[in-house]
């Protein structure tokens, strides 16, 4: 191979971080089956690995965008549980379920709204005001919730993402997963192929370029923190399906698991970079570690510095890819 | 001359109780290179800025065509045919070539970027500098310095419409080869009709490209002609307010003992081989255009860089070391980036004096804050720094003052050698006439004074020698008698 053609490989590796987690998300599939070969690459444990990613996965696909904007939100946690204390009141107070999740993708958006106008108007950075959003939005769930597990009654936002009964096995995965792959085609053509997306990058990238070039910039970061939360209201749904409680104390430092997928996935928290692809990846490859790990009796401790380890790792390798291209 | 394209008059703007400017008058007729020049804060940019659209002026009238003009906003001024090209590149590293040219108009349908068309408006931007081999899928951060400033002109060029094209210090950040294709692009540019502003204080890049030029002074417009009439004394004469040679005490010096030697010295890219010998006693001045690697000597000369090859002496120790250790021997280095690197812009004065020397403010381990005041106060009175005390965080100075607090840390450190890496950019003309006193008197007491500067009066006016860098090769130092601003100017330019 040429230099010229091991340089455009190299660059080309550098603009699709998805790679490199896809490939140790690959690699490491190919382990565990061959260490565990009766219990981890049966078809039942991958659909279970893929349901257990729904959560977080979505929560993902908007952190992507608060990352490429150059922000961070810590407050997904907190809203997902405020999401599943919301649904089972609704669903208690005879409000179909439809309406009850719409209800609760709406509360979480209105937590976007609160983070997004607070950064923009009050210039305080991302990562204090949704520190604090993250501590208010609880509180605000467990008084709702008067610090109890709210029961709902049975309907089918139960069944979201658990396993298929025997009849519909024909789709292959439940309805939850699914959506969250229609969110992540609608967010990759949002990101790729829209104005609001360039916008995105452009902000991310450099703030100071995108007001010289006209670009909206606080509406742009209003937007995207709303879209973000919302994504997490929708995540509040799939919780709340496996739950099938109203839980305030849920989902406590999940937004840590969903920063720590965007990250694997080639995500800088310096902004202009990540991509949903590459987050979805990043959070299958933690479900993975942590399913092979108790596959292989590895104890809970064990899984945990695993897992520290790898998000490490994947930064470092994809900061020394960067360095690479640049030289 | 005809219609003007762009005519200023009377425009004044204030921040809170400064003007920024009064009464400017600028008048730039189409297919001109006209030239504005001032020491920094002449008010050169807060005028850009009103043109571009950042600012809105409180008083004043802009005719554009021989039509008023207020753009609300800079995506406004652009629309209406005011394009600026900023000193600090103003692109989004991570978008893609095509992007960048068309950020904030991009063509669309219900928010879905039209891609071919974009192509298309970019490809065309970049045929009008005859540079469509730039590819416009490539990140743009990827891409040489040069070669991206090339995108932001081309930016300026996307909208149809453009008229007026304002480049402010379009050469800080490039090598002379890419400076001249810059210049042959410009000058094409005109040929086309347009209007180009060019702001820059190096008057020799003014005197290449211009037709026209304005001085500002203290915001307000102190002159303005052709640029073949107005002699270069001149032009330094209205910058400055009063003659060059008041600026430059002399004092004759007598050098003595050689303090630091170095001799074949190459980096990693540049220099390759610099050899020079700098007694106590005498200020040796390195010229040479910006990106010729005087910068990356001077790390080399105090340990931030590795050394290729090459010796470096200090007195009487050999060898490379880092910078703790050349403090140590005495070596003082005020970086030329005074923002990022040279000071801790948060802390306060007292902190930023006494950071290489903290030992012997206190007991033990300890730094007792009274001492730290007291001793920083000595320098704050000896080099006329400007503070409301000395526990005020740098930041709030002004270029001037940030710059002395720089050179009083080395005071304070007691250093014996000064690697003074253009200490003068960007401040004002009197802080200016203080640090040439200081470096006079630094050489008096029998210190040693190696000064990187890009402005040939300067290195003329203070230096003992002189060496010209180019390209990362020294040249010889000699005697200041024996040269002139025009010697230096062509061994910078690589044709002595």
């Amino acid at each position: 191979m040429s230099t010229d053609s091991r340089h455009r490989v190299a660059q080309w590796l550098a603009r699709n971080s998805w790679v490199g987690p896809l490939v140790a998300l690959i690699v490491l599939y190919v382990l565990l089956a061959v260490l565990v070969p009766d219990t981890f690459p049966t078809a039942g444990n991958v659909r279970t690995m893929i349901r257990q990613t729904t959560v977080v996965g979505i929560a993902a696909l908007g952190m992507t965008l608060v990352v490429i904007l150059g922000g961070i939100d810590l407050s997904v946690g907190s809203t997902v549980a405020l999401t599943t204390v919301v649904i089972a009141y609704l669903l208690q107070a005879g409000v179909s379920p439809m309406m009850a999740a719409a209800g609760g993708v709406m509360m979480g958006a209105a937590c976007g709204v609160f983070n997004g106008v607070l950064i923009t108007s009050l210039r305080v950075m991302p990562f204090i005001v949704t520190l604090g959003a993250m501590g208010i939005i609880r509180g605000a769930a467990k008084g709702l919730a008067h610090e109890q597990k709210i029961d709902a009654p049975v309907t089918w936002l139960n069944n979201l993402i658990a396993e298929l009964p025997d009849g519909s096995r024909w789709q292959l995965l439940p309805p939850g997963v699914w959506l969250l792959v229609i969110l992540a085609v609608v967010v990759t053509v949002l990101l790729r192929y829209t104005r609001f997306g360039r916008h995105v990058f452009a902000v991310g990238s450099n703030e100071q370029t995108a007001r010289l070039c006209g670009v909206n910039v606080p509406g742009v970061k209003v937007a995207v923190y709303v879209i973000s939360s919302a994504l997490a209201g929708i995540a509040g749904i799939m919780q709340f399906s496996r739950l099938t409680v109203g839980d305030p104390t849920v989902a406590n430092g999940l937004e840590l698991d969903v920063i720590a997928a965007v990250v694997i996935g080639g995500g800088t928290l310096s902004g202009g970079e990540g991509s949903i692809l590459g987050s979805i990846v990043g959070a299958m490859l933690m479900t993975e570690i942590k399913t092979g790990g108790t596959h292989l009796g590895l104890s809970n401790w064990v899984q945990e510095i695993i897992t520290g380890v790898i998000i490490i790792v994947a930064v470092a390798l994809d900061r020394l890819r960067h360095r690479r291209t640049a030289a | 001359m005809s219609e003007p394209r762009l005519r200023i008059s009377h425009v004044s703007k204030r921040f809170g109780p400064t003007a920024a400017l009064s009464g400017v008058r600028l008048s730039v007729a189409p297919a001109e290179v006209h030239a504005v020049v001032g020491e920094n804060g002449a008010g050169k940019s807060t005028l850009m800025k009103i043109l571009s659209g950042a600012l809105t002026p409180d008083d004043g009238d802009i005719l554009l065509d021989g039509s008023p003009y207020c753009p609300a906003d800079p995506l406004d001024a652009r629309r209406r045919g005011v394009a600026m090209v900023y000193q600090e590149l103003s692109l989004a590293p991570h978008l893609s070539v095509a992007d960048n040219i068309l950020l904030g108009d991009e063509p669309s349908t219900a928010g879905f970027v039209r891609p071919a068309e974009r192509d298309a408006r970019a490809r065309a931007a970049l045929e009008q500098l005859d540079r469509a081999d730039i590819p416009l899928g490539a990140r743009t951060g990827d891409l040489p310095l040069a070669v991206q400033q090339l995108v932001e002109v081309a930016r300026s060029l996307a909208q149809s419409a453009t008229r007026v094209l304002i480049l402010d210090e379009p050469t800080s950040s490039l090598a002379d080869d890419d400076v001249r294709r810059l210049f042959t692009m410009i000058r094409r540019l005109r040929d086309r009709g347009l209007s180009v502003i060019y702001i820059s204080h190096v008057l020799e890049e003014v005197r290449a490209i211009a037709d026209r030029l304005t001085v500002l002074r203290d915001g307000a417009t102190v002159g303005e002609g052709a640029v073949a009439d107005t002699p270069t004394t001149d032009i330094v004469r209205m910058m400055a307010g009063r003659q060059l040679d008041e600026l430059f005490p002399r004092s004759p010096h007598t050098p003595t003992e050689t303090i630091l030697e170095f001799s074949g010295v190459a980096g990693v890219r540049k220099p390759d081989a610099a050899s020079l010998s700098l007694r106590r006693g005498e200020v040796v001045g390195i010229g040479g255009l910006v990106g010729a690697g005087r910068t990356e000597l001077m790390r080399l000369l105090f340990g931030l860089d590795p050394v290729r090859r090459g010796t470096i002496r200090v007195a009487s120790r050999n060898g490379w070391a880092r910078p703790r250790r050349r403090l140590e021997q005495g070596v003082g280095l005020v970086s030329e980036d005074r923002k990022e690197e040279g000071l801790a812009l948060a802390l306060s004065v007292a902190d930023n004096v006494t950071l290489t020397k903290l030992r012997g403010l206190g007991p033990g381990p300890f730094v007792l804050p009274s001492r730290q005041q007291h001793a920083s106060s000595t320098w704050v009175d000896r080099l006329r720094i400007k503070c409301r005390s000395t526990a005020q965080s740098v930041r709030e100075l002004s270029g001037g003052n940030q710059q002395k607090v720089a050179i009083a840390r080395l005071l304070h450190h007691d250093a014996d050698v000064y690697l003074l890496d253009e200490p003068t950019r960007g401040i004002d003309v009197g802080s200016k006439a203080d640090i040439y006193a200081l470096v006079d008197k630094l050489a008096l007491a029998g210190k040693a004074v190696l000064l990187v500067s890009s402005y040939l009066p300067e290195l003329l006016g203070v230096c003992d020698r002189v060496s010209v860098m180019h390209r990362g090769h020294l040249g010889p130092a000699r005697p200041v008698a024996d040269l002139t601003e025009h010697d230096l100017l062509m061994e910078a330019t690589g044709q002595a």
